[in-house]
């Protein structure tokens, strides 16, 4: 597959200052990012966020209000959506209905004026595993391989970003974990950026080098999957990509390397290079699968802090167990116990003590105002935000 | 108890065969008489078994000149309706101005408006603007209550294409008139189409509008209104009968396509004649 992506050397795609307005509503306010050649990128984020918009903005399907789209040292930000080396798979594929899967592959390359195209088409068909299918029309394929026309019909045309709508939404689960393979060895393969929004997190995990989690037409925090997840920016990011405990807690500075903190009266620590705010209020946060549930105090190792509580509730998940620990103040904790036999199972009602490794904990800044925003919605399993 | 059983699993097919059966007799009353001899020429009776009628549509010469006349201006008024109504069409399904709610009424208004009450004021129109009646008289009155049916029909069709399909035209390379030629129009041509066959069977059949506006010049309908004073010639009928016959090959080659086209490939969201037909 060498000699896929054009000849000419493009450069990074950067959006400078992007803006867009639709009357009063901000759709994307004032959002700057570089998104290097080559990449997997994926902009993460709730259904309003302002991620499609920016997806839009930068295919030339919508207009910024203010700011700039630069491919390289170019500024397509003004360009019509035919005159630049961008294309686009669709949420809902967009595949012409009268034109046959080949023509509808075609498409791009005989507007270009490319000719003879058979070639071309058929080898992108065998790409996908779609030998065969060129006479037929869209409507006589599945699902899945109406989401592999779409892909290919934009890739044909070896654009310098591919730009990726949610368009492994409509698929079920395992045809959709299938193709998040297939398009991350397709991206792999063709060298192209990828540009990727979706509002799953795992899918943006699975996929992506490089997320952007979008909150309120902003970007919250970017970084790689695993440095996000491992240390999120903020209380939304903690909660939107994966789940996380976040105890209200006050900051008393630092000491020694690590920043005391005190939450509900009990006296906890983190690493300074763990924590995003040293004194006032803030957040303790700790995921649940770093949570350890144990029988008594006199359990938890050397090094570790810990919660005493009763449990409430555990759901068996098979490959895990799923408890919620009812802290002395009120706050429920949920802990995800890895379900490797080595650990007896808690029962519901007992008492039980959670600890952690200070090194598993993170702080956020608080808004004064807020509280413990685990509580509010402690019966939705882990991972199931989807 | 057998016999009503018998009713109660096919009553359903009855009602329909005695509605079509209703809604055929005058077509095949139109299509018998078109082979007859009449004994008079104010007689409506079979008399005897002829084809001298289809032989010689054209015995009185006059008629035919009317059934000409008729097709000239169906086609003249189908063109320009079809163009003004599919324009008018994309305009209020495509874009938001001042006024656009205000044309929407408007474009149901002359569809609701009496024929009588049309006919008059437009022929009030035609001598306050000195304007001699006669054949551009007709096609301009056609016009005007044919572009509202080709409004309306092309409005469902459009309304119901996916914005999408265009945006990804523009997104592959294609600029807006190649957009406009290699998705949107094909996509919308159905209902172009259909909305020019309604438009011409409209134009074809008007009298009311039509015997307001012509001065002297005489359509198919005024020959048939006229003729019914002295006795029908049975050429009409044998007009009548063609007409039909062309309809029923129109319909049935649509059908034919529609069904070609679903066994090959489904277009998705084309309505087709006799899609539901068949279905229990």
């Amino acid at each position: 597959m060498t000699g896929m992506a054009r000849d000419t050397p493009t450069g990074d795609l950067r959006l400078a200052n992007l803006t867009r307005r639709f009357g009063t509503l901000t759709a994307v306010d004032d959002l700057s990012l570089t998104i290097a050649q080559g990449s997997f990128f994926a902009l993460l984020g709730a259904s309003g966020c302002g991620k499609t918009t920016t997806l839009r903005m930068i295919a030339g399907l919508d207009e910024p209000t203010s700011g700039q789209v630069l491919l390289g040292d170019r500024d397509i930000g003004r360009l019509r959506p035919y005159q630049r080396p961008v294309n686009t798979v669709f949420q809902s594929y967009a595949l012409f209905p009268h034109l046959t899967v080949f023509e509808n592959v075609a498409f791009g390359l005989r507007r270009r004026g490319i000719r003879p195209v058979d070639a071309e088409v058929n080898r992108m068909l065998s790409l996908v595993q779609l030998d065969g299918y060129g006479p037929r029309r869209p409507a006589q394929l599945s699902g899945g391989q109406q989401q592999r026309v779409a892909l290919i019909r934009a890739l044909v045309n070896r654009p310098q970003v591919l730009l990726l709508d949610e368009p492994l939404g409509a698929l079920d689960l395992t045809l959709r974990r299938q193709m998040q393979i297939e398009l991350k060895r397709i991206q792999t393969e063709v060298g192209i950026t990828f540009v990727h929004v979706t509002h799953d997190q795992e899918e943006a995990m699975t996929m992506a080098d490089t997320v952007a989690v979008m909150n309120a037409g902003g970007i919250e925090q970017l970084g790689a999957p695993a440095d996000i997840y491992e240390f999120p920016a903020t209380a939304f990011v903690a909660n939107f990509l994966g789940r996380s405990n976040l105890l209200a807690a006050e900051a008393g500075g630092t000491s020694g390397g690590d920043v005391a903190v005190t939450a509900h009266g009990t006296r906890f620590s983190v690493p300074a290079g763990r924590s995003r705010a040293d004194h006032g209020p803030v957040h303790l946060g700790v995921r649940p699968e770093k949570l350890n549930l144990v029988g008594s105090a006199d359990q938890v190792p050397v090094g570790h802090q810990h919660v005493t509580g009763v449990v409430t509730d555990a759901s068996y998940l098979g490959v895990s167990t799923q408890y919620l620990l009812r802290t002395g103040w009120g706050t429920e904790l949920s802990v995800f116990a890895a379900n490797t036999g080595t650990s007896a199972r808690v029962a519901v009602g007992s008492e039980a003590v959670a600890y952690w490794d200070p090194r598993h904990a993170f702080l956020l800044p608080r808004d004064a105002v807020d509280t413990d925003p685990t509580a509010s919605a402690p019966n939705e399993p882990v991972g199931a935000s989807s | 108890m057998r016999l009503w059983r018998w009713l109660a699993d096919r009553w359903v097919m009855i009602v329909a065969l005695l509605v079509l059966g209703y809604l055929a007799l005058p077509i095949l009353v139109v299509a018998a008489l078109s082979f007859n001899r009449p004994s008079s020429r104010l007689s409506y009776d079979f008399n005897e078994f002829t084809v001298d009628n289809w032989r010689r549509p054209c015995a009185t010469s006059d008629m035919c000149d009317a059934v000409v006349r008729s097709v000239q201006i169906g086609f003249l008024a189908t063109v320009v309706a079809t163009v003004l109504g599919t324009l008018m069409a994309f305009a209020l399904v495509r874009h938001r101005f001042r006024g656009r709610s205000a044309i929407n009424v408007l474009v149901f208004l002359s569809m609701a408006t009496p024929e009588l009450v049309m006919g008059t004021s437009l022929l009030a129109l035609f001598v306050s603007a000195g304007v001699p009646q006669g054949f551009w008289t007709v096609v301009i009155s056609h016009v005007v209550f044919c572009v509202s049916f080709v409004v309306v029909t092309v409005k469902a069709r459009l309304a119901g294409m996916d914005r999408r399909l265009e945006e990804a035209a523009m997104d592959l390379y294609a600029s807006e008139w190649q957009t406009f030629r290699r998705i949107t129009l094909p996509l919308v041509l159905p209902g172009i189409v259909a909305a020019a066959l309604l438009a011409f069977s409209l134009s074809f059949d008007d009298f009311i509008v039509t015997n307001f506006n012509a001065g002297t010049t005489v359509t198919f309908p005024m020959y048939v209104w006229g003729a019914a004073q002295r006795g029908i010639p049975p050429q009409v009928n044998v007009i009548g009968t063609a007409m039909f016959a062309v309809a029923l090959l129109l319909v049935g080659l649509s059908s034919l396509r529609g069904r070609r086209a679903r066994r090959t490939a489904a277009p998705v969201g084309q309505v087709e004649f006799g899609r539901d037909a068949g279905t229990r």
